[in-house]
C-alpha cells in the first residue's frame, strides 16, 4: 500500500479530513477511517486534532480506535497478507497456513517485520467460504489455497 | 427480445475471488479484437460458488449454455467454438442435471435477482419488477396497512433472533418522538456466513427498496445502512445505487410526488462482531465504543440519538418488495406453520455444491447437504453440520432429518442464526470446532459483562488444555458449569449465546472430549498437540521435496534415501505431506 506519513505529509490531510466530516454529528469512526486509508494507519497526531475540533477527550477516541479492528497504530508492511479465520477457512487448514507462512516470514499474525516487508494480520470471515482456504495478499484474494500455493504467492514478494 | 449473443459473467466476490474479472477482461478483448456482436453483461452471485467462475451464454435464438470454473485461457475458446462456430465448448459445460439438482429444491425470493441482473444497473432491476412496491404502497398504503401485510406474511427478522417483522415495524410506528429512523444492518459478522455480502453484492436496489418501504411503514425519514468495511464491493455497490436511485428521484424530497421524504446514508463497521447486535450497532453509528446496553429501552422507543429506530437485517429487507408485490398469502405458503417464506443458507465446509442456496422453510439438513449440496466433497463421511456460527451449535449427521426452521433448529441446542451452515466430514475434530468459536468470542467480547470477557476466556483456556493434551477429567463438568454462567451473566445475545458451540459438541460428541483427555488422542487427528507426523522409510523415495519445502527445516536424508522429520523441530503444517507424491508421510 502507498501511504504517507504524517511526517512527510503534515497534519493538513488530517485537518482537512475532520473538516469535512465535522458537518455531521459522530461522524468520528468515518473520519478515523478516512485518515487511515491516507496514512495507513492512524497517526497519535491524529487524535489529539479530533480531540481539539469536537472537544471530546483524546483518552475516548483512543478507546474508539483501540476498540475496533479495523485501527492500527503503527504503519503496515509493504506487503499485507490477511490470513482468513473464517468457519471454512478453519476446517480446510488455515491455521496450517497460518503456521507456514509465519514461518517463511519470520513474523508471528498481527506483527510487522522488521524490515518492513511484511505484515500479517488474521482477519474475521472474508465471506468467500466456497473458495476456502483463503488470503489475501495485498488485497488479492487468493481462493482454494494450499499450504504450498500460499509459500509460493508469498515467496515471489521476497526476491 | 435481442438478437445478439449474450455472455455474462458473475462478478460477485467470490466470482472475483476465482478469477472473474480476469475472465471478463479476456471476453472483453476477444469480443472486440474479432468484432463480434455480442453483449457483456456482468452480474452477481447466482449461488453457485463452487463453479466459479461462471460464465452464462444465451444464443441469439435463446439457446441457454453455462460454464464453469472457466480461466481467462478458455475464454478463447468458447468465443471461437461456441459463439463463432455454434458448437457449445462441451469440456467446460456444466451439466443440466448438476444445476437442476442445485436449483430444484430451491425457492428464491431474497436471491430472485442475484446472478440474473446487473447489479450496477437500476434498469435491470426496474426491469424485474423494482421498485414496483415503492410506488404501489406510496399510492395509497397506509403505513398501518404496509405493517399488517408485513405481520400476515410472517416473515421474522432473518438476522438471527426471529423476532416478527411487522410487529417491530408495529413498536416503531406506535411510538412517540422524531425524528424516526430505520437501519440495515449489514454486520455480516458469522464466520460461515455470507448471504448479506452477496446480496449486497449482487441486487443492493432490493435492500434499498425494503428499507423505504420500512421507512415509509414506521414514519421515518432518514435510514442507515450499517455494513462491514471487510466488505469492499457490497459498500461500492451500495454507493453505485444509492446515486441511481436518488437520480431517478426513488430516494430524497418528495419521493415520486407522493409527499414522502427519505434519505439513506452508508456507514462502514470498523471491525467488531459485537456490533450486529442492535444497540451495540447503533452506538457505532453515533461514533462511539459498540457496546450492548440493557434493554428496555428497545430501540423502537429508544434508539438511534435517543429517537425511536427500527433495525432489521439485510435478509429480511430483501424479502419485502417481494411480499408488497406478490402477497403476504403468497410469502406465508413457503415454510412451516410459524416460521414462514424462505431463508437463504450459505453452505461451505466439506460439501461438494457450496454456495448460496434459498429454501422454503422446513426442508431438512439432509435435503440440503445431499440433494441440493451434492453431499460430503471429500470422500470421507459426513459427520456434523454446524448452524449458526458462533452464536450456534453443531448438529450430528445422525439427526440430518431435522428440518431448518426456528422451532425445529432450537430444539437442537444450535440456531438457524444468520443461516451459514458449515458441513464438517469425520476430518473435523469437535474439540477444535468448539475451541475455534469460543477463541472467536473471546476475542471479540467487547469486555463489558464480565461473564463474557473472563468466563469465555476460561472456557477457552480448558479447551486448549483438553486439545493440547493435559485435560483432566474434571474439566467436562467445569465447562458446563461456566457455560450456565456465561449464559445467564451475559447481557447481550452473543454473550448468552456464546457457550453454544462448546454445550451442543459436549451434547452430542461427549466421548470425543474423553477420548482427548483419558487416552489423549485426538481421534480426528487435527489437534496438533497430540499428533506427529512420521515418514514411512518403505515408501519413501527420498526425492527431497518435503525437505526443501519444510519451513521449519525439520526435515533430512540423503537424496535417495528414505527421509526423517525431527519431532521436536517439526511445527505440525502438513505442508509435507500435501507435498508427497508416494503418500510416504503418515500422521499418528
Amino acid at each position: 500500500m502507498e501511504s504517507s506519513t504524517a511526517e512527510s505529509t503534515g497534519l493538513t490531510r488530517i485537518d482537512e479530513i475532520i473538516h469535512r466530516h465535522n458537518v455531521q454529528l459522530g461522524a468520528i469512526i468515518p473520519a478515523l477511517q478516512e485518515i487511515q486509508e491516507v496514512y495507513g494507519y492512524i497517526p497519535p497526531a491524529a487524535i489529539f486534532r479530533i480531540a481539539e475540533s469536537t472537544g471530546v477527550s483524546a483518552s475516548e477516541i483512543y478507546g474508539i480506535v483501540t476498540f475496533y479492528a479495523q485501527f492500527r497504530l503503527k504503519p503496515l508492511g509493504k506487503n499485507v497478507i490477511k490470513i482468513c479465520q473464517g468457519t471454512a477457512c478453519h476446517l480446510n487448514g488455515s491455521e496450517r497456513i497460518s503456521d507456514t507462512l509465519s514461518s517463511i516470514t519470520g513474523i508471528a499474525e498481527g506483527e510487522t517485520s522488521q524490515d518492513g516487508q511484511f505484515t500479517i494480520e488474521r482477519v474475521a470471515c472474508l465471506g468467500c467460504c466456497s473458495l476456502s482456504p483463503c488470503v489475501t495478499v495485498n488485497d488479492e484474494i487468493h481462493g482454494r489455497l494450499t499450504p504450498e500455493a500460499a509459500v509460493s504467492a508469498v515467496r515471489k514478494l521476497m526476491k | 427480445m435481442t438478437n445478439n449473443w449474450i455472455v455474462k459473467i458473475g462478478l460477485a466476490s467470490c466470482g472475483i475471488a476465482a478469477g472473474g474479472q480476469k475472465v471478463f477482461d479476456a471476453f472483453e478483448e476477444l469480443i472486440e479484437e474479432k468484432n463480434l456482436d455480442v453483449e457483456l453483461r456482468r452480474t452477481g452471485c447466482v449461488g453457485m460458488c463452487y463453479n466459479e467462475v461462471l460464465v452464462e451464454v444465451f444464443s441469439p435464438a435463446g439457446e441457454y449454455t453455462c460454464y464453469g470454473r472457466v480461466t481467462p485461457e478458455d475464454a478463447g475458446e468458447i468465443v471461437e467454438s461456441h459463439i463463432m462456430g455454434g458448437r457449445p465448448a462441451d469440456r467446460l459445460v456444466i451439466p443440466a442435471e448438476d444445476i437442476d439438482s442445485f436449483m430444484s429444491g430451491q425457492r428464491r425470493i431474497v436471491l430472485r435477482n442475484c446472478g440474473v441482473i446487473d447489479p450496477e444497473s437500476i434498469d435491470d432491476y426496474i426491469a424485474a419488477d423494482g421498485y414496483r412496491a415503492i410506488e404501489t404502497v406510496l399510492s395509497g398504503t397506509a403505513p398501518e396497512a404496509v405493517i399488517s401485510e408485513i405481520t400476515d406474511s410472517g416473515l421474522r427478522g432473518r438476522g438471527g433472533a426471529g423476532f416478527p417483522t411487522g410487529v417491530k415495524w408495529g413498536f416503531a410506528r406506535d411510538a412517540q418522538g422524531s425524528p424516526k429512523y430505520v437501519i440495515c444492518n449489514a454486520d455480516e459478522g458469522d464466520p460461515g456466513a455470507f448471504m448479506d455480502r452477496s446480496v449486497l453484492e449482487s441486487d443492493p436496489h432490493s435492500v434499498i427498496e425494503g428499507l423505504l418501504i420500512a421507512g415509509y411503514a414506521i414514519g421515518a425519514e432518514a435510514g442507515y445502512i450499517y455494513v462491514r468495511a471487510e466488505y469492499p464491493l457490497a459498500i461500492k455497490r451500495l454507493e453505485i445505487a444509492l446515486v441511481q436511485a436518488t437520480a431517478r428521484g426513488f430516494i430524497g424530497e418528495n419521493i415520486l410526488g407522493r409527499g414522502f421524504s427519505f434519505d439513506i446514508v452508508i456507514r462502514q463497521g470498523a471491525g467488531a462482531f459485537v456490533c450486529g447486535e442492535e444497540t451495540a450497532l447503533m452506538l457505532s453509528v453515533e461514533g462511539k465504543r459498540g457496546m450492548p446496553r440493557i434493554r428496555p429501552p428497545f430501540p423502537a422507543q429508544e434508539g438511534l440519538w435517543g429517537k425511536p429506530t427500527n433495525i432489521n437485517n439485510v435478509e429480511t429487507l430483501a424479502n419485502i418488495a417481494w411480499i408488497i408485490n406478490n402477497g403476504a398469502s403468497l410469502y406465508s405458503a413457503y415454510g412451516t406453520e410459524k416460521s414462514r417464506g424462505t431463508k437463504v443458507l450459505a453452505l461451505a465446509g466439506k460439501i461438494a455444491r457450496g454456495g448460496l442456496i434459498e429454501v422454503p422453510m422446513g426442508t431438512s439438513l439432509r435435503e440440503i447437504v445431499f440433494d441440493i449440496g451434492g453431499g460430503i466433497s471429500s470422500g470421507l463421511g459426513f459427520k456434523a453440520v454446524q448452524l449458526g456460527g458462533p452464536s450456534g451449535g453443531v448438529i450430528p449427521a445422525a439427526m440430518a432429518d431435522t428440518t431448518v426452521d426456528y422451532e425445529s433448529i432450537s430444539q437442537t441446542g444450535a440456531i438457524v442464526g444468520s443461516g451459514g451452515l458449515i458441513v464438517m466430514d469425520e476430518s473435523a475434530c469437535m474439540v477444535d470446532v468448539a475451541r475455534f468459536f469460543l477463541h472467536f468470542t473471546q476475542d471479540e467480547s467487547c469486555g463489558k459483562c464480565t461473564f463474557c470477557r473472563i468466563g469465555t476466556l476460561r472456557m477457552l483456556e480448558i479447551l486448549e488444555k483438553i486439545a493440547g493434551g493435559t485435560g483432566s477429567p474434571e474439566d467436562i463438568a467445569l465447562l458446563e458449569g461456566l457455560a450456565a454462567g456465561v449464559r445467564k451473566g451475559s447481557l447481550c445475545g452473543l454473550g448468552q449465546t456464546a457457550p453454544n458451540p462448546v454445550l451442543t459438541t459436549l451434547r452430542y460428541f461427549r466421548e470425543e472430549y474423553e477420548v482427548h483427555i483419558n487416552a489423549k488422542k485426538c481421534p480426528a487427528k487435527k489437534c496438533q498437540a497430540l499428533i506427529t507426523f512420521e515418514i514411512v522409510p518403505d515408501k519413501c523415495a527420498g526425492c527431497g521435496l518435503c525437505a526443501k519445502n519444510c519451513p521449519a527445516g525439520a526435515i533430512t536424508g540423503e537424496k535417495k534415501k528414505p527421509h526423517i522429520i525431527d519431532p521436536e523441530a517439526c511445527i505440525r503444517c502438513g505442508l509435507c505431506r500435501s507435498l508427497c507424491r508416494f503418500d510416504a508421510v503418515v500422521v499418528n
